[in-house]
């Protein structure tokens, strides 16, 4: 008897377990409901057809790579907003290609300056919004207009003075003293929204919009998401037919970030189609042919950005540029990219200008005045510079007192850790005395941003239309307040340089000339007093596999970015998904 | 018996307005600002970074003084509001959290009862057989010393990785979506599966060692030998060893479901398993002052009412304390 009532208790808990199991089931799909109140869910109502209970294999791709946390928001004016809000299901004028370093219309069917204050937009014909509404000049200038929101983020309106729609397909954008290059940056950059739906949230509280299943022109609309993945789907009246593109996969199942081995293992048994994240020992496994890269052999990836060494150039013995270059040739770059990376990066160019960049460096320039790895160099510089070695072997500041620097970068990246090892090594092997000194991302920050550090490894400068962004991230003046200070970490107080970033940003986008007249000089400016010393070039990591989905971006098929980052699907890596061709079924 | 309760409760509440005080400030004396970290992960615009910060600051609250925001803490949280989580986007903590708990909840009780309940059983059965005893001691240690990442990491690799009959991490296949259909619930078990023995296994092996160390030391009590003089059969005094050993193993149960929802950490993180263990880890690393703070009050609510339960458990199961109530009020 007792034994029976045993069970019985047994079965109850696993009831109670497995209905548990549903009801967690539930709240991933619940936030919708907790979303403030938009009109997009009332419109696309009668669209939503009986749920989906599973995308086919053959139909769908999974990615991995952007999300380091669940899906929070698709308000594609937060820059945290979920893998794909941008590029997927929102739109910008232009897309930018940086391997070919193109602009292509997108939303925009054309544009041009027709005087030096006055850009004329002339917008694309039979586009419509998700839910029907045609799409117009209207929201273009209506977004435009968005940008005077403060929390938005955008400065454009420190440039813009007006923007309007003179008819349906034509907006017309004066300017005052125009940012060339910050507008261009813009017009790839910025998403545009429809003025219909978003002319109710334009106030101080735009961003509090989490604008789940919000309404886009792109390719994809809003599926589902849970706490590990993002699914969109595709919009089949998407107008990409109208220029013969056409999106293949239905499904975009992206998965938050997990372990290393689990993303790698998934790759492999080709679970998942490509994956945005750094796996170590990836060229192994390219050589035996079970996963592509970009490249069938080093350096393997694109590259996205530059890893700089961010030099305290505030505090002895770091304020002296001569200590600065005698570092810059200490460093063991070539050990940093054959051992930590297994060569899936290449060296920094000197100059720190990434490949897209290539064509504004100065050659001549550069044999002059550029650096690499040469210790015995490095000692040279010091000894010429006044830094005598000491007892113990280390060099002294000038007036005798010891030198220790320390060098941090976020503890867990595995990457970053084994590379400042190096440098480390480096640095003691030519007499400075450096030492690591572990912290945490938020610890870093916050070191970094109040100027307590001597080292810290950084690369927050990603491919772009122009090596302005380049300059205004290691020029920028006057320095930043610590919180949310995003440039010049290092400190780095020059006036010319700054006006000379200034002059660029005003120099048309087609003035390549004048472009490389002043980037000449901000080289020269950098190469001279390294305010950061430039390393190597981070991946623009991508792996894919090619079972279920082929025809991948390569360097030797289509020269697209194969990449699912932020900011990087209006850089063309759209185009990957037009390129897809699935692999017969066996 | 009121009186006892009446105590009882009013040290409850006090412990519970310690903890939740504590709790509230040990995110804000961790070094770093959770705004200055979300603003770093962007690109902003110089230009536009004060009006940010501003905004962010009064979306959290964090632009009033120490004290304001205390006492802001005690009224939302009487009000059952947790504040608004940063790294994700402003999403209100209770609804982040209601999200992860079933998850967390469905590995968790199932692996604590069922494991309380069978590692009784084995450890009494043990404890009478030299056999099975020579056998499951050495189990049973082996499982309670082992690390919960490191038999999740093994179970993984074996039966995921190798054999390839479970999935290695998730809570449900990547290409459906949520439904009340059985095919569904099929594979949410498949996923739930692995986690949930990793758990089972190792707090198996605790509680049956407990369990047989705790009858062989009450069938050597006097009550059990004078019993055994008396010429009672062998079952009754077994009997009675088991309801005196049984008494702490309840107090141990009552502590590890207090404890639940933050108890699966590790195994979570190892499976990807999407719940309060693997929150909490996101929130540390995020430096997400309210979801921190709200997944402890969680713990501390947890600990308080199992500890108030364990108290009334320990009246109806135990006569003693029943008479000792009595004798106290009489």
């Amino acid at each position: 008897m007792a034994h029976a009532k045993r069970l019985l208790a047994l079965l109850a808990i696993a009831s109670i377990a497995t209905a548990a199991c549903a009801a967690g089931a539930t709240p991933s799909a619940a936030p919708a409901t907790e979303a403030p109140a938009t009109e997009a869910p009332a419109t696309e109502a009668p669209a939503t057809e009986a749920p989906v209970e599973s995308y086919p294999r053959a139909e769908t791709i999974y990615t991995t790579g952007k999300q380091w946390g669940p899906p929070s928001t698709w308000n594609p004016l937060d820059p945290n907003a979920a893998m794909g809000v941008v590029g997927l299901q929102y739109e910008t004028l232009f897309l930018f290609d940086p391997l070919a370093d193109t602009f292509e219309p997108w939303l925009a069917e054309s544009a041009s300056w027709t005087d030096p204050t006055t850009y004329t937009i002339k917008v694309r014909s039979g586009v419509t919004w998700s839910d029907g509404t045609p799409f117009t000049a209207e929201d273009v200038a209506f977004t435009i207009g968005l940008a005077k929101i403060k929390v938005v983020g955008s400065n454009i309106w420190d440039f813009v003075t007006d923007a309007t729609a003179t008819d349906d397909s034509t907006v017309v954008v004066k300017f005052g003293n125009p940012a060339y290059q910050q507008w261009a940056l813009w017009t790839y950059n910025s998403p545009i929204v429809p003025k219909h739906i978003w002319e109710a949230k334009a106030n101080e509280d735009i961003l509090k919009d989490l604008n789940q299943d919000g309404v886009g022109t792109g390719p994809y609309k809003y599926k589902t998401h849970a706490e590990d993945r993002m699914v969109w789907e595709r919009n089949d009246s998407w107008w990409g037919k109208s220029i013969d593109l056409e999106v293949k996969p239905k499904y975009i199942v992206d998965i938050v970030n997990g372990a290393n081995n689990v993303a790698l293992g998934r790759l492999m048994q080709g679970d998942f189609d490509l994956s945005n994240n750094f796996l170590p020992g990836i060229a192994t496994l390219v050589d035996k042919g079970y996963v592509s890269t970009y490249y069938k052999e080093a350096p393997y990836m694109l590259s996205a950005n530059t890893a700089w060494l961010v030099t305290n150039d505030q505090k002895p013995p770091l304020d002296d540029p001569e200590f600065r270059k005698a570092i810059a040739w200490a460093v063991n770059v070539p050990d940093i990219v054959n051992k930590v990376y297994g060569n899936i990066v290449a060296a920094a160019d000197p100059t720190g200008l990434l490949p897209t960049w290539e064509k504004y460096i100065d050659t001549a320039q550069r044999s002059e005045l550029g650096f690499s790895y040469d210790p015995q160099k490095a000692e040279r510089l010091l000894a010429a510079a006044g830094y005598k070695k000491g007892g113990d072997g280390f060099v002294t500041n000038k007036d005798g007192s010891a030198i220790k620097l320390t060098i941090m970068v976020p503890s867990g990246w595995s990457d970053w850790e084994a590379a400042r090892d190096v440098i480390v090594a480096s640095l003691k092997k030519v007499g400075i005395n450096t030492e690591a000194k572990i912290t945490d991302y938020n610890g870093l920050v916050n070191d970094r941003n109040n100027m307590n550090f001597d080292l810290v490894l950084n690369n927050e400068v990603q491919i772009s239309n122009s090596p302005w962004t380049y300059y205004d991230y290691m020029f920028r003046q006057p320095l930043m307040s610590p919180e949310g200070k995003n440039r010049n970490f290092g400190g780095y107080e020059n006036a010319d340089a700054w006006a000379l970033v200034q002059e660029l940003d005003k120099t048309p986008v087609d003035d390549v000339a004048k472009a490389k007249e002043i980037t000449s000089k901000l080289q020269k400016i950098s190469l001279t007093d390294m305010p950061v010393i430039p390393l190597w070039y981070n991946g623009m990591w991508s792996q894919v596999s090619n079972v279920v989905w082929t025809n991948w971006p390569s360097d030797e098929g289509e020269q697209v970015l194969p990449c699912t980052w932020n900011g990087y699907w209006q850089m063309g890596a759209i185009k990957m998904l037009t390129n897809l061709e699935p692999v017969p079924a066996p | 018996m009121r009186s006892y309760f009446g105590r009882k409760l009013a040290i409850y509440v006090f412990t519970f307005w310690v903890a939740a005080t504590i709790d509230w400030m040990i995110p804000r004396f961790m070094p770093g600002d959770p705004i200055q970290s979300l603003l770093s992960r962007t690109q902003v615009a110089p230009e536009a970074v004060a009006d940010l910060i501003a905004y962010y600051k009064a979306l959290f609250g964090l632009d009033l003084p120490l004290w304001q925001q205390y006492l802001n803490f005690w009224g939302r949280l009487l009000q059952g509001d947790l504040g608004r989580s940063v790294y994700l986007s402003g999403r209100p903590v209770t609804d982040v959290i209601m999200a992860a708990l079933p998850y967390t909840l469905a590995l968790l009780v199932p692996a604590i009862l069922l494991s309380w309940w069978t590692g009784n059983k084995a450890g009494a059965i043990a404890a009478r057989r030299r056999v099975l005893d020579n056998t499951l001691l050495p189990i049973g240690y082996i499982l309670t010393a082992t690390p919960y990442m490191w038999l999740a990491i093994m179970l993984a690799w074996i039966f995921a990785t190798e054999l390839g009959i479970f999935p290695i991490s998730g809570a449900y296949s990547y290409d459906i979506e949520p439904s009340f259909t059985l095919s569904f619930a099929i594979d949410l078990a498949w996923h739930w599966f692995l986690p949930f023995l990793s758990l089972f296994l190792v707090m198996f092996g605790g509680w049956a060692i407990g369990m047989r160390n705790m009858i062989i030391y009450e069938l050597d009590a006097d009550y059990s030998r004078y019993l055994a003089s008396l010429g009672a059969p062998t079952g009754l005094i077994r009997r009675y060893a088991f309801r005196n050993a049984v008494l702490p193993q309840i107090t141990g149960l009552a502590l590890s479901l207090g404890v639940i929802v933050a108890g699966a950490l590790v195994t979570e993180i190892v499976f990807s398993y999407p719940g309060i263990g693997k929150l909490l880890l996101a929130a540390v690393q995020n430096q997400d002052y309210f979801l921190l703070q709200g997944i402890f009050l969680f713990v501390i609510a947890g600990v308080l009412v199992a500890n108030f339960l364990v108290d009334i458990a320990y009246v109806v199961v135990d006569p003693r304390t029943r008479t000792g109530l009595t004798g106290g009020t009489a």
